[in-house]
């Protein structure tokens, strides 16, 4: 948003909370608040959906009364309240829309449903316009006031609530981990809510919101200090605690299958294939800045190949029946190949185009494997079934939990080689290409073999993956290589930070495990994918764990107008 | 010769091979449909003529690119959305009137409605796109607006999903279109008339706009070069929205084009003709108004007679299922061979 100084703050806030009225507005149609309201947060109190109405309101308001010229207070809780009930007041003007006019023919969402859950269940319009404005104002006047307190009470109450917000929508996955253990169960049943109603109880809330404040208070005041004396320890303590800290990762990350279960290990599986694709295509994008859309076509490949190598259904021409193991390495080499024929064409063409480009590789493979044309050797529309899965000495690993180990011990591989590649010359080779083309090539990297080791890393990667998906579903259709693949994959990568391995694996458990875990979010995924896409390039360019170099990057303009020393 | 020998290398070689095996294969496809002598006069004037039909559309869309990729030099992946959004909304419209009978009595001023709805619509989600998602976004490195543009796209296509639901609209039938028109061996039905008509009029008038009129003046001078026609008193802002009006009023239009033609419309209908015209403008010329129009009809007609004469005579089955594949192929073609399109391009040279 402009910083118009000359406008009174009224007139912002004004500006702010009709952007925050669209915004509900729009969140209610589209069916969002309908479909969260199925959960609940505070069991029987408050769900989902009511919360994300009063969540986009507070956000409203919160940015209304950070900004502004006028930090007296009245002004800035003024700011906040007028905000909040701006929004509210346009989700009343939905309410009368909705009564006056039918509005269900044009937009489908706006059912009954729907105007029960935005009227709180209140008898009389008039009665849920009250309530909702009142409600804004106050909601309004709460935000605002967060920028009053001193800035260590605003964080500690900003994290308890955020903490208690996740853990209420996550109780199905804390529920499930803990089950196997009784002695929690007491526990368990006093901070959530009856079996039946999901979400935390009133307790449960109070306790989470109270220990997460004064927890993240406590660290606010005296973290210095422990973080001081933490670094005064002798070299040998530090580096066996950091020994520690590795093998209790490592520790917890073999012993998962075992607390998961069978659903959880499902959603590990998931992620840890996206973590693969995410991290090859990291290479081409973070590390080389070769926007790659295709890259589910490598991803395609390794599983078709891997598909029609040890496929025993006997329907296509290429008849071989080799193992998983023997298949794998030449779905991997495949992909490279793939790789290396997409890559020549590209190696001239710039950003844009190169998007465009690769995006329409990806759907000529996903065709060609649809179509007739190919039907006879790579089964067409119906795809190809009863792909081998790995054995490892007597055991199959065909469960979700004995596949997790296949695909822990990939990821491992590949972050081992990432890792490594990425401080190579190679790997500064990429960079300086991703910086400058030019440049790099003045400099003496051959611009030729260095992108076309970027594409070809990235699509080993791609193909590894493939291939485990395939004998993970043992059966591959044409339909399961879609564009938005590439778009998730890619997505995770640019949340995560680009160019980051931490990154990636943040951003697939983000975008790839939590829409698995939240079946309402599932619903929105894309969504909520593209919305985050354009939120992130706009605040937050670099992702949310990025390289330092990248940060520095991209915020470079960001101080210059601050007086030196500020 | 020497020297051009040396400057050959690896690439060139590689690209060269792709190239013209390519260009070989269509040859040799060619070739052998038209020795086999399968299909007559009839039916390639009808391949012909659809294939103009589609172009145009694919046309009005890839004008919209251009234009934007002329002021932003950036690609506008949001646009596909506009055009959905323009003829997914005009649908409603056309679904009343056609309830209540106006569609029939009023046919003409039923259309033009229509067009206004659909150009509205479009025109209200292109200049929001801008706003909130490309104008903060003007200095950043070339990949920031390129994804957010991504996301917007997406964005937009489940946010329309989440308003009108995810079937398939069909519109009603306009009782005075049905019917063609025959001279000889050609057939031309009668919405294909409106619509190529239609889009070689609007076209014609976006041209004149940008050739003749102040405003376009100034639009080139700001495609130019944004800083010296701030310079010279051009309000860049507000010229680069009317640009996006302009192309997002044509991308309703041809909303309203493919809805006549094809009669169905859902949340996912832009994302395929969106990339058809990008890589139409791409064909005709990034920047070039007329390239863009070029390229579109060019597209549409390659799109259409292509999988017949090529692939047919390579004994491929089912053709018509790999149209997209030799849409997306001719895009590689052309970047390769001739980056700057047929007509050229109107833009500097900008680095990688």
């Amino acid at each position: 948003m402009e910083h118009d100084s000359k406008s009174p703050w009224w007139l912002k806030a004004l500006q702010t909370g009709s952007i925050g009225g669209a915004v509900a507005v729009l969140v209610s149609l589209i069916g969002m608040v309908e479909s969260f309201h199925a959960r609940d947060i505070i069991a029987g109190q408050i769900t989902m959906g009511e919360t994300l109405l009063l969540l986009i309101v507070g956000f409203i308001a919160y940015t209304s009364s950070r900004s502004g010229r006028n930090t007296a207070v009245p002004f800035r809780l003024g700011s906040g309240v007028l905000a909040g009930v701006v929004t509210s007041a346009m989700v009343v003007g939905l309410i009368l829309l909705g009564n006056a006019v039918n509005l269900r023919r044009v937009l489908v969402n706006a059912s009954p449903a729907l105007y029960e859950i935005l009227t709180f269940e209140k008898e009389s319009t008039a009665a849920a316009a009250g309530f909702l404005l009142v409600s804004g104002a106050i909601i309004g006047l709460i935000s605002a006031l967060t920028h009053v307190i001193p800035p260590n009470w605003k964080r500690a109450i900003l994290a308890g609530s955020l903490t208690a917000l996740l853990i209420a929508t996550l109780q199905d996955l804390i529920r499930v981990t803990l089950t196997p253990f009784p002695e929690v169960g007491a526990a368990i049943s006093w901070m959530f809510g009856t079996r039946g109603q999901e979400g935390l109880s009133v307790n449960g809330a109070v306790v989470v919101f109270l220990l997460v404040a004064s927890v993240n208070y406590f660290s606010s005041v005296r973290g210095d200090v422990i973080r001081q004396r933490a670094n005064a320890l002798p070299p040998t303590a530090r580096r066996a605690f950091r020994w520690a800290s590795w093998g209790l990762l490592a520790a917890f990350l073999l012993v998962w299958p075992r607390i998961a279960g069978p659903v959880l290990s499902e959603v590990t599986n998931s992620v840890g294939l996206y973590i693969l694709m995410g991290l090859g295509l990291n290479i081409v994008v973070g590390y080389a800045g070769l926007l790659d859309l295709g890259y589910v076509a490598f991803y395609a490949l390794g599983a078709f190949i891997m598909g029609v190598l040890t496929t025993t259904g006997g329907e296509i021409s290429f008849d071989v029946r080799l193992t998983f193991w023997e298949a794998l390495p030449f779905a991997i080499i495949g992909a490279v190949i793939a790789g290396v024929i997409l890559g020549i064409p590209v190696l001239k063409i710039r950003g844009d185009y190169l998007a465009i480009v690769t995006l329409g590789f990806g759907e000529i493979i996903r065709i060609m494997f649809l179509s007739d044309f190919l039907k006879p050797h790579f089964g067409g529309s119906f795809g190809i079934v009863s792909i081998g899965t790995p054995t490892v000495g007597d055991t199959t690993l065909n469960t979700p939990q004995t596949l997790y180990y296949l695909i822990l011990a990939s990821c491992l591989v590949a972050i081992f080689i990432a890792n490594r590649l990425r401080d190579s010359r190679i790997g500064r080779a990429w960079k300086a290409i991703r910086e400058d083309e030019d440049v790099a090539q003045a400099m003496g990297i051959n611009l030729t073999t260095t992108k076309l080791l970027a594409f070809a890393s990235g699509a080993a990667f791609g193909g590894l993956s493939g291939a485990i998906f395939a004998s993970k579903l043992s059966t591959v259709y044409p339909h399961s290589f879609v564009l938005l693949v590439s778009i998730n994959v890619l997505s995770l990568i640019i949340v995560g930070g680009m160019g980051s391995l931490p990154g990636v694996i943040a951003g697939a458990l983000l975008l790839v495990g939590l829409p698995e875990l939240l079946r309402e979010f599932n619903e929105f995924r894309l969504l909520i994918y593209g919305a985050l896409l354009i939120v992130m390039m706009l605040v937050r360019p670099e992702g949310f764990l990025p390289e330092a170099v990248r940060r520095r990057e991209l915020h470079e303009g960001d101080n210059l107008n601050e007086p030196a020393g500020a | 010769m020497q020297r051009i020998l040396n400057r050959i290398n690896f690439t060139d070689i590689a690209i060269a091979i792709i190239g013209l095996s390519l260009v070989g294969l269509i040859v040799v496809g060619s070739f052998k449909t038209i020795a086999e002598d399968n299909y007559t006069t009839r039916q390639w004037l009808d391949f012909v003529v659809f294939g103009m039909a589609q172009g145009s559309i694919y046309a009005l869309i890839a004008l919209g690119y251009t234009l934007v990729y002329g002021i932003l030099r950036m690609i506008n992946f949001a646009h596909s959305e506009v055009f959905m959004s323009g003829a997914f909304t005009a649908y409603f419209a056309a679904d009343a009137m056609g309830k209540s009978g106006f569609l029939r009595e009023n046919t003409f001023v039923a259309i033009l409605i229509l067009f206004a709805v659909s150009m509205s619509m479009s025109v209200l989600v292109g200049v929001l796109v801008e706003r909130i998602a490309y104008r903060p976004l003007r200095r950043a490195p070339r990949l920031v607006p390129l994804i957010t543009a991504i996301g917007a796209s997406f964005f937009l296509q489940y946010t329309f999903k989440g308003l009108y639901g995810d079937q398939f609209k069909a519109y009603p039938e306009i009782a005075a279109l049905k019917g063609n028109y025959v001279w000889g061996d050609l057939s031309i039905t009668k919405v294909q008339i409106v619509v190529i008509l239609s889009a070689a009029l609007l076209m014609i008038g976006l041209y004149m706009y940008v050739q003749y009129t102040k405003v376009g003046k100034a639009m080139r001078a700001v495609s130019e070069d944004k800083d010296v026609a701030a310079l010279m008193g051009i309000n860049v802002d507000a010229i680069i929205v009317r640009t996006f009006v302009l192309g997002a009023a044509l991308a309703g239009a041809a909303g309203i084009l493919y809805a006549i033609t094809f009669r169905q419309v859902n949340f996912f209908m832009g994302f395929i003709p969106g990339i058809k015209a990008f890589t139409a403008a791409v064909l005709g010329g990034i920047g070039n108004i007329p390239g863009a129009m070029l390229g579109g009809i060019f597209l549409g007609l390659f799109e259409s007679v292509g999988p017949i004469l090529f692939l047919d005579g390579l004994n491929v089955p089912a053709p018509y299922q790999l149209k997209d594949v030799i849409a997306f192929s001719m895009l590689v073609l052309v970047l390769l061979f001739r980056p700057s399109g047929i007509l050229g391009e109107r833009l500097s040279r900008s680095k990688a």
